[in-house]
């Protein structure tokens, strides 16, 4: 008599779905009239930015199809590179106004997905920065901190000004955006010699496709063996053991509470993150504290590989909204009965590590230490950015 | 070492052999039955010549034979004489250089039971005469207890499966066992306790442990009837293997009640002692148990315990009266190690839980769940984390025991240990073992758990009866550990299953932990029946414990 919690959330999941179809024909009908010439672009943009939205929102429950965050990332730059190009605006500011705007939207859909986040404020500089290209030419790139000093007084109706070429440039530079996004992982490969001498133990948790890649990379000139924690609820550790024995890489599967006992013997832990933080944190799969804590003490290396698009503004302080918790019903399931009644189940999916737990951070344009990674995000993002 | 025809031709060699025997008596006694390195080496390298001479000459005289096998131990045996006079059992260095390294020859099963009829009839001889000229063999046990224990350990087997002759040693010993030990060789019915066999791939690190499947229960090559082992010695080796009885009071109160129950069936054959010729009864049960999962520190004590008392039988006392004497011994043994020690280990912990604390436990302690439902019958107000890990989710069990108590409860995995933890003023933990070092052995994640404790700064306690605490010393979870069914990390989420089918893969590996070993660092304090100690105090209690014995 109990109905499973899945059958639940896929009538909402679908509810949701159907509603926003019909929010999105409403519009149409509404909002714009179908004879004009630029409405078909228009509702075109308004459609695929309404899919990517509910996708985003359904994959974040955990239920749908799991996407890495390189592919999130590639969609949310295609997406603004498209809205760039289609949506109607006449300067700088305007543009940047809109992109806001969607972005604000689509964080709001999946708060927990920062990689969207993270593209539109690469966006939104890169447009600063071709208006500043724009408007004056002759003055370089100069130092970040006498840009703080004296672009003080750089307000919004600077960007009032219009240029033909900001278009094609903006798009441009999108674009580029887009070839560093598909060579991340190939970037970060690379290097895997760097780092992997021969007969290491390598340990990792759960499943990361930059890792993954990383090791195979490694595994092709020089022999070691991966251990490999499960990472309960999910035991997402179980597919990329299986993945990398397919590379002919010795892999040991661990339960996590063994994680303590085995950290003896490993050489190295390399992982991967779901974000990096402004000062150098992650927010990591959960079980990653617990590794990093065990490395500390047994004085092992914790490399982290996360691409640059990873590396969101944000700090861990915020209490409320760091954490995302999926169903209990992972950790202790319907079948155990009356005492589900009384007690508390927790499955959170993030844990916090923080910077000085960890070693090196692998990314796509070389590695850096924890304290390195506020001048790279002074690099990537505009402060007035950081909010959207 | 000459058999019984080459000691009737030598003479001289009589006087200086019974000597040696008496001293191999007193290290066998000091040891169990087996002989030290030495003299197992002195033993093969006679038998290798006994065999080259067979081979060498087919027919020459038995007596030239024994001359000169006699010939060969009599250089040595002086050598060995005067270092094996001396009170300490050292190592005799001497025998070492005239013995080689070889392995036994095919007599080694015929020359044992010879042996063995001459230790008996040695025996007997010897407890005619108790003043005799014996100080050199009893002054040895009286010594021990002042002075420091002398170093010679037999390394358990159940840590040697990489070693193919300690492997090959441990079948034999098995097969022996169905020979039974009665010195004679007499009764020869009865089955072979079964040798298992390991299940899968092993994980390089770990190939000295054994590792058993689950589903090939050590019971399947005994065939009916199984004469030689109790039947409920196999009910309690099933149960122990299924993992039906777990957790270390549970094993060794299994292991205690199923003794009483031998003890009661067990009756004495004609011509033999019982305090002797139970403890040969019981030595291939606990071969059995032992195959069917490796002892605990706790039922090693325990065992320990029970043989002692045993040949402290007086040979005077009759058998009713023996057997009502071991089973109040036994019965007492429960009651004050187990039961009173867990009231007492109970009242101190309880006076360091305050009201509004937030307890943290780990999967199922018998003794820590004892503790909290105490605490809570005395009113005190606290709620308390169930920390659970897999492949066990012994956690879950913890939990229906708290919640029918009524105690206010929160489940978490041990992956969401760092989420919990600021919310937790004090975590309790139970442990396996206590090592002589400080660790603390216990079940694989304790170690973890007390590390996220330390750097969250939440002080950690450690509650164990003193019947645990074992004189061994570890540093790592890798050399003495105990590896389960790996098949138990499989796991089906979404219909798929991806470690399904880990045995074709070829590469790939599967380690299932069963305990892991926590340093003294990170535990602050250890609650014993004994009173409140810190972890370093565990050899200080042990010197307690062997002086009052």
């Amino acid at each position: 008599e109990i109905h499973e919690p899945e059958e639940v959330s896929v009538w909402f999941r679908e509810g949701s779905s159907c509603c926003q179809e019909t929010l999105a024909r409403n519009q149409r009908f509404t909002e714009t009239p179908v004879n004009m010439p630029g409405a078909d672009k228009e509702t075109d943009l308004s459609e695929r930015i309404e899919s990517f939205l509910s996708e985003l929102k359904r994959c974040g429950s955990g239920a749908g199809s799991l996407r890495g965050s390189a592919e999130t990332a590639r969609e949310t730059t295609a997406l603004l590179r498209r809205i760039t190009a289609q949506a109607r605006w006449g300067n700088a500011g305007e543009l940047m106004e809109i992109i806001r705007k969607e972005g604000r939207r689509m964080t709001a859909a999946q708060p927990s997905e920062t990689t969207v986040g993270n593209m539109i404020r690469r966006v939104l500089k890169i447009i600063r920065e071709e208006y500043a290209r724009g408007s004056s030419e002759e003055t370089d790139q100069q130092e970040s901190l006498h840009k703080l000093l004296t672009s003080g007084g750089s307000s919004e109706d600077n960007f009032r000004q219009h240029f033909t070429h900001l278009k094609a440039n903006v798009i441009e530079a999108i674009n580029e955006l887009l070839t560093e996004l598909e060579g991340t992982t190939d970037n970060i490969s690379m290097q895997a010699l760097e780092h992997i001498h021969s007969n290491e133990v390598i340990m990792t948790i759960g499943r990361s496709r930059t890792v993954e890649a990383f090791l195979k990379d490694a595994a092709r000139k020089r022999k070691f063996h991966v251990i490999v924690a499960e990472c309960a609820p999910f035991c997402q550790g179980h597919e990329m053991a299986t993945s990398l024995c397919k590379e002919d890489i010795e892999t040991t599967v661990i339960p996590d509470a063994a994680i303590f006992a085995v950290m003896s013997r490993v050489n190295k832990v390399i992982i991967g993150t779901q974000t990096v933080l402004a000062n150098g944190g992650l927010r990591a799969v959960n079980g990653t504290h617990t590794l990093a804590l065990a490395a500390k003490h047994h004085s092992t290396p914790l490399i982290v590989c996360a691409p640059m698009f990873k590396l969101s503004p944000q700090f861990p302080n915020e209490e409320d909204t760091f954490h995302k918790f999926v169903s209990p019903h992972e950790v202790l399931p319907f079948t155990e009965g009356e005492i589900l009644s009384k007690v508390n189940a927790h499955c959170p999916v993030f844990d916090y590590v923080p910077p000085e737990l960890i070693t090196l951070f692998i990314s796509n344009i070389g590695g850096n230490a924890p304290s390195y990674i506020y001048r790279l995000m002074s690099e990537l993002y505009h402060p007035e950015d950081h909010e959207l | 070492m000459a058999d019984s025809d080459g000691r009737q031709v030598d003479g001289v060699n009589h006087a200086t052999d019974k000597d040696v025997k008496l001293q191999e008596i007193a290290l066998a006694k000091n040891e169990g039955k087996e002989l030290t390195k030495e003299e197992k080496q002195r033993l093969r390298k006679e038998k290798k010549q006994h065999k080259k001479n067979k081979k060498d000459d087919k027919g020459p005289p038995e007596k030239e034979k024994e001359k000169e096998k006699a010939s060969v131990p009599a250089p040595s045996k002086p050598a060995t004489q005067s270092p094996a006079h001396k009170a300490a059992p050292a190592p005799v260095h001497a025998s070492e250089s005239a013995a080689a390294a070889e392995k036994p020859a095919k007599s080694k099963a015929e020359l044992r039971a010879e042996r063995r009829a001459r230790q008996d009839s040695e025996r007997t001889s010897k407890q005619g005469k108790k003043e005799g000229g014996q100080q050199s063999a009893s002054s040895k046990p009286k010594a021990t207890p002042n002075e420091l224990q002398p170093v010679v350990k037999r390394l358990p087997e159940h840590v040697q499966v990489d070693d193919p002759a300690a492997l090959k040693k441990l079948a034999k010993k098995l097969e022996r066992q169905q020979k039974s030990g009665q010195g004679c060789g007499l009764n020869k019915t009865g089955v072979e306790v079964p040798l298992r066999s390991d299940y899968g791939y092993k994980v390089s690190l770990f190939s000295h442990l054994h590792q058993y499947s689950r589903k090939s229960p050590p019971t399947l090559q005994i065939s009916i009837p199984a004469t030689v082992i109790h039947p409920s010695i196999v009910r309690l080796g099933l149960q122990y293997s299924q993992g039906i009885i777990a957790g270390s009071n549970a094993r060794s109160v299994a292991l205690l009640h199923t003794f009483k129950q031998v003890i009661q069936d067990y009756s004495t054959p004609p011509n033999e002692e019982l305090s002797r010729d139970l403890v040969n009864k019981l030595s291939p049960y606990i071969s059995f148990l032992s195959q069917c999962r490796p002892l605990s520190a706790s039922m090693g004590n325990a065992i320990k315990y029970i043989k002692k008392e045993i040949s402290n039988i007086p040979s005077q006392c009759k058998e009713e009266e023996a057997k009502g004497k071991l089973q109040a011994c036994i019965d007492s043994y429960i009651n004050e190690k187990i039961i009173l020690a867990s009231e007492a280990i109970s009242k101190y912990a309880i006076e360091k839980i305050s009201d509004g604390d937030v307890i943290l436990v780990y999967g199922c302690s018998s003794l820590v769940n004892h503790i909290l439902c105490k605490a809570f019958e005395k009113q005190r107000k606290f709620r308390v984390i169930v920390v659970d890990s897999r492949p066990r989710l012994e956690g879950r069990e913890a939990l229906r025991r708290l919640v029918k108590k009524g105690i206010r409860c929160t489940y978490v995995l041990i992956s969401a240990l760092s989420y919990i933890l600021p919310e937790v003023s004090k975590v309790f933990l139970g442990a396996h073992a206590l090592l002589a070092n400080g660790y603390v052995m216990s079940r694989v994640g304790t170690s973890q758990i007390a590390l996220v404790a330390k750097a969250y700064n939440v002080p950690v306690l450690v509650c164990c009866e003193t019947y645990k605490f074992c004189e061994r010393v570890q540093t790592d979870s890798f050399v003495s550990n105990e590896l389960d069914d790996p098949d138990d990390l499989i796991v089906t989420r979404n219909g798929k299953s991806h470690l399904e089918n880990w045995q074709t893969v070829k590469s790939l590996g599967l380690l299932n932990l069963v305990y892991d070993v926590t340093p003294p660092d990170f535990v602050d304090l250890v609650i014993t029946d004994l009173g409140m100690i810190p972890c370093t105090s565990v050899p200080v209690v042990l010197r307690v414990k062997n002086v009052d014995q």
